[in-house]
């Protein structure tokens, strides 16, 4: 098998799965419960919550485990917005954030607040002046995205931090659930109040996430309950599946530090390769984008049937964002850049990982090829 | 261009006359031992100043180190040039572009090697025009600026900060003797160690074990604190005495009424007696005056009765809001509020006598004899040494 498809989900590390089944076995207790086993397993949490902080360079009291991406940037959103609506009601974030941030847009759009979808550029950059005009004396909230999921483009988070730093009445939150461990992001007095981390897109395990909550930054929770997690994020910990993504960060990170050259050149040969192809328009700007995405669009064929083609042979990419497949129409990140419908509608997204090889893409260029000329040759 | 140096300046200390040369010496000392983890870092003076030399290392982890350094007034990151013009232009304009919040600035020349050809006024404005010319929307203020500039034109180089942090002042750890804390696991005795420890005490810690009516978690907990606070400090020997046969025999022979008193009189015999073996002239308390009913001026007295040690009690005075605010700042305050069983709530009395009178108490303890279990709980006693550093549990090591 051959697989491309990373920023939707990536394979356990079998080290990381490892930890999950000891955990699991031998740490079950409820790290609330006040007997000597739920001691262990809580001390096992705070060793873990300790490591998070120390790899991610925080103060272990600002990381809050989540169940997720989704989690992560709901509690964010909507957290933010339910504990300061007093302070105003305008929240500033863009038009080419995960449906987990504009969704929830959306829904506190019904609850009267008022929210500014920033457009971006062809390349599908937020500007900064455009975040800085935006900024109101009602303006509580700024979310834009690190990575972009879908074409891979690296926003300008760190000067948007910048300015947020001079507006201390409200708060910045960043979704890196696709640049962490690629691209690298500091926190400590960045300007950033809030970062959404997932565990499943770095070999951890689906329901796992962490949260960065800043000491300045009160949230209301989403769920209430026996106070867990700073009474920020109730409900049972999830230890088994907490330690296992730890253990994924560290080796991810361990990975960013050494080996994140090696994704840099296979993204070259990709992009390199794919320019050779004739109606092959590449979409991930060549500068300014992470590593491991590569976004292409071939107008004029139907992006699902490559998919089926190239899964036959057990090559599996994607179209757009998983997340966001389920919806007909064409790619809104494609759309937001400014690209005509021939584009937006024929994208496909190949995302790599540390596991990949270059033996890997070189079959999967010649497939892709292959599957490009067929579907041609079938429409003549 | 980056930050290279940090700079600090310690305050009190300046004053203290003859014994000045010891106090730097601590303090020195201290902030090697703080930045030891990071291979490169090296600890210099000059002329009333302290520098350390990051050699490449991040700065933020060590500012963060030193900022819980006693006997530190301020620091600022600092940026070291030869002395050229050009050169001290360029790192001027890093180190303001650095600063948090910089819309209006001055700079401050010190020319201190008199053979550096331009004469301060004028570096000045060579600088200011510098910075204004090549950033955005950031004016001079020279009465109100949020960032000041300094540029120090030494004889080896100049010196460029643009921020300055204050760091937590007192007196170096080591420079004021040893004291011995009774550390229970509230949230009063580790603020009350912190604050004996701000004036330069160097502190060991006592806690008194009571299994199983006490848990190895709350035993987890008092190392926990201990940890906290050795990260203001040097490591922490914590003295681990086992208390249960003493405790149950003062409950079960001595009068209800009376029992709290006398328990606490045998944690200061217990104490006094780890001071002598461990050559520490003086214990540290959380008490405070009127807070529960055990802290009042008659149970003081009657308390005090068993040892001529001087006792520091930091937080006598204080108010109960107070010594919370401070346990937040220095990050007790969570761990002290976990919710375990201590040898001083698994027995309470149901009316603790709140002005106990030291005939009675010497009469009560004069009808059982409990030396052998004093000193059997001395014989038992457990020595843990706490230290800052990141103790990663090695039954866990391999699932993280």
């Amino acid at each position: 098998m051959i697989y491309l498809d990373n920023s939707a989900t990536t394979k356990p590390d079998p080290s990381v799965l490892e930890s999950f089944n000891q955990v699991s076995n031998q740490f079950f207790a409820n790290p609330s419960s006040i007997h000597q086993f739920g001691g262990t397993a809580e001390k096992l949490l705070v060793t873990a919550k300790n490591q998070a902080a120390d790899l991610l360079k925080v103060d272990k009291d600002e990381i809050i485990f989540t169940s997720g991406g989704t989690e992560g940037n709901n509690l964010a959103v909507k957290g933010i917005a339910l504990e300061h609506q007093n302070r105003g009601k305008h929240i500033i974030t863009s038009e080419i954030e995960h449906p987990s941030i504009y969704e929830a847009c959306k829904s506190l759009e019904k609850l009267g607040f008022e929210i500014t979808y920033l457009p971006v550029n062809e390349i599908g950059v937020v500007s900064v002046n455009d975040v800085k005009n935006a900024i109101r004396e009602d303006t509580i909230l700024i979310s834009i995205m690190h990575v972009n999921n879908e074409i891979g483009t690296i926003q300008p988070v760190e000067e948007i931090a910048a300015i947020a730093k001079n507006h201390p009445k409200l708060f910045f939150h960043v979704d890196d659930v696709q640049g962490l461990g690629k691209v690298s992001l500091e926190l400590m007095n960045s300007g950033i109040d809030l970062c959404t981390y997932s565990g499943h897109k770095i070999h951890g395990l689906k329901g796992t996430g962490m949260l960065y909550v800043n000491n300045r930054t009160k949230l209301f929770p989403l769920f209430h309950g026996g106070s867990q997690e700073s009474s920020l994020r109730s409900g049972t910990e999830n230890l088994a599946g907490i330690v296992s993504m730890v253990k994924a960060l560290r080796l991810i990170k361990e990975k960013e530090k050494n080996n994140v050259q090696k994704i840099y050149e296979m993204q070259h040969y990709l992009m390199d390769e794919l320019d050779k192809f004739d109606g092959v328009i590449i979409n991930t700007p060549k500068k300014g984008a992470a590593p491991h995405i590569v976004n292409i669009s071939v107008p004029g064929i139907k992006p699902e049937v490559i998919i089926h083609m190239l899964g036959e042979q057990n090559i599996f990419i994607s179209t757009k964002s998983a997340c966001s497949s389920k919806l007909k129409d064409e790619s809104k990140v494609l759309a937001a850049c400014g690209f005509e419908k021939g584009r937006t509608t024929s994208a496909l997204r190949i995302s790599l990982s540390y596991e990949n090889s270059q033996e890997e893409l070189q079959t999967f260029i010649v497939s892709l090829k292959k599957a490009i000329n067929e579907f041609k040759k079938a429409l003549e | 261009m980056e930050f290279d140096h940090i700079l600090i300046r310690y305050g009190e200390m300046a004053l203290k006359g003859k014994n000045i040369k010891q106090f730097i010496n601590q303090l020195q000392h201290n902030v090697q031992q703080k930045t030891k983890e990071f291979p490169n870092v090296k600890v210099k003076r000059t002329q009333g100043r302290m520098f350390v030399l990051l050699n490449g290392h991040e700065p933020e982890p060590i500012m963060e180190k030193c900022k819980r350094i006693f006997g530190i007034q301020s620091l600022s990151l600092a940026i070291k040039v030869d002395n050229e013009v050009e050169k001290i232009k360029e790192a001027a304009l890093y180190a303001l572009t650095q600063a948090d919040n910089a819309k209006k600035f001055k700079v401050t020349v010190k020319r201190i090697n008199k053979d550096f050809d331009v004469r301060s006024q004028e570096m000045n404005q060579i600088l200011g025009g510098h910075l204004l010319t090549n950033t955005e929307g950031i004016t001079v203020d020279v009465h109100h600026p949020d960032v000041e500039v300094k540029v120090e034109i030494r004889k080896e180089a100049t010196y460029i900060t643009s921020s300055v942090v204050p760091g937590l002042g007192g007196l170096p750890v080591g420079t004021s003797g040893k004291s011995l804390l009774l550390l229970s696991g509230g949230i009063d005795s580790p603020v009350a160690g912190y604050l004996a420890m701000k004036r330069g005490v160097q502190i060991e810690a006592i806690h008194f074990h009571s299994p199983p009516y006490t848990s190895e978690r709350a035993k987890q907990k008092v190392l926990d604190l201990a940890k906290q606070l050795a990260k203001f400090g040097k490591s922490i020997q914590v003295h681990i005495v086992p208390f249960t046969k003493l405790q149950q025999e003062i409950f079960r022979e001595m009068p209800d009424a009376y029992a709290m008193t006398i328990m606490r009189r045998m944690m200061f015999r217990i104490s006094e007696k780890v001071c002598e073996n461990e050559s520490i002239l003086s214990l540290t308390t959380g008490e405070n005056l009127g807070q529960v009913a055990s802290q009042t001026m008659e149970s003081m007295h009657t308390i005090n009765e068993v040892t001529n040690y001087p006792i520091i009690r930091p937080l006598v005075t204080m108010d109960k809001q107070e010594v919370i605010e401070i346990s937040h700042q220095i990050g007790t305050y969570e761990t002290s509020i976990l919710p375990f069983e201590d040898c001083c709530t698994i027995f309470v009395p149901k009316s603790p006598k709140t002005k106990p009178r030291r005939d009675k108490v010497k009469y009560y303890e004069s009808t059982y004899d409990f030396s052998q279990s004093i000193q059997e709980a001395i014989d038992g006693i457990e020595t843990i040494k706490i230290t800052d550093k990141k103790a990663v549990d090695e039954s866990f090591s391999n699932l993280l």
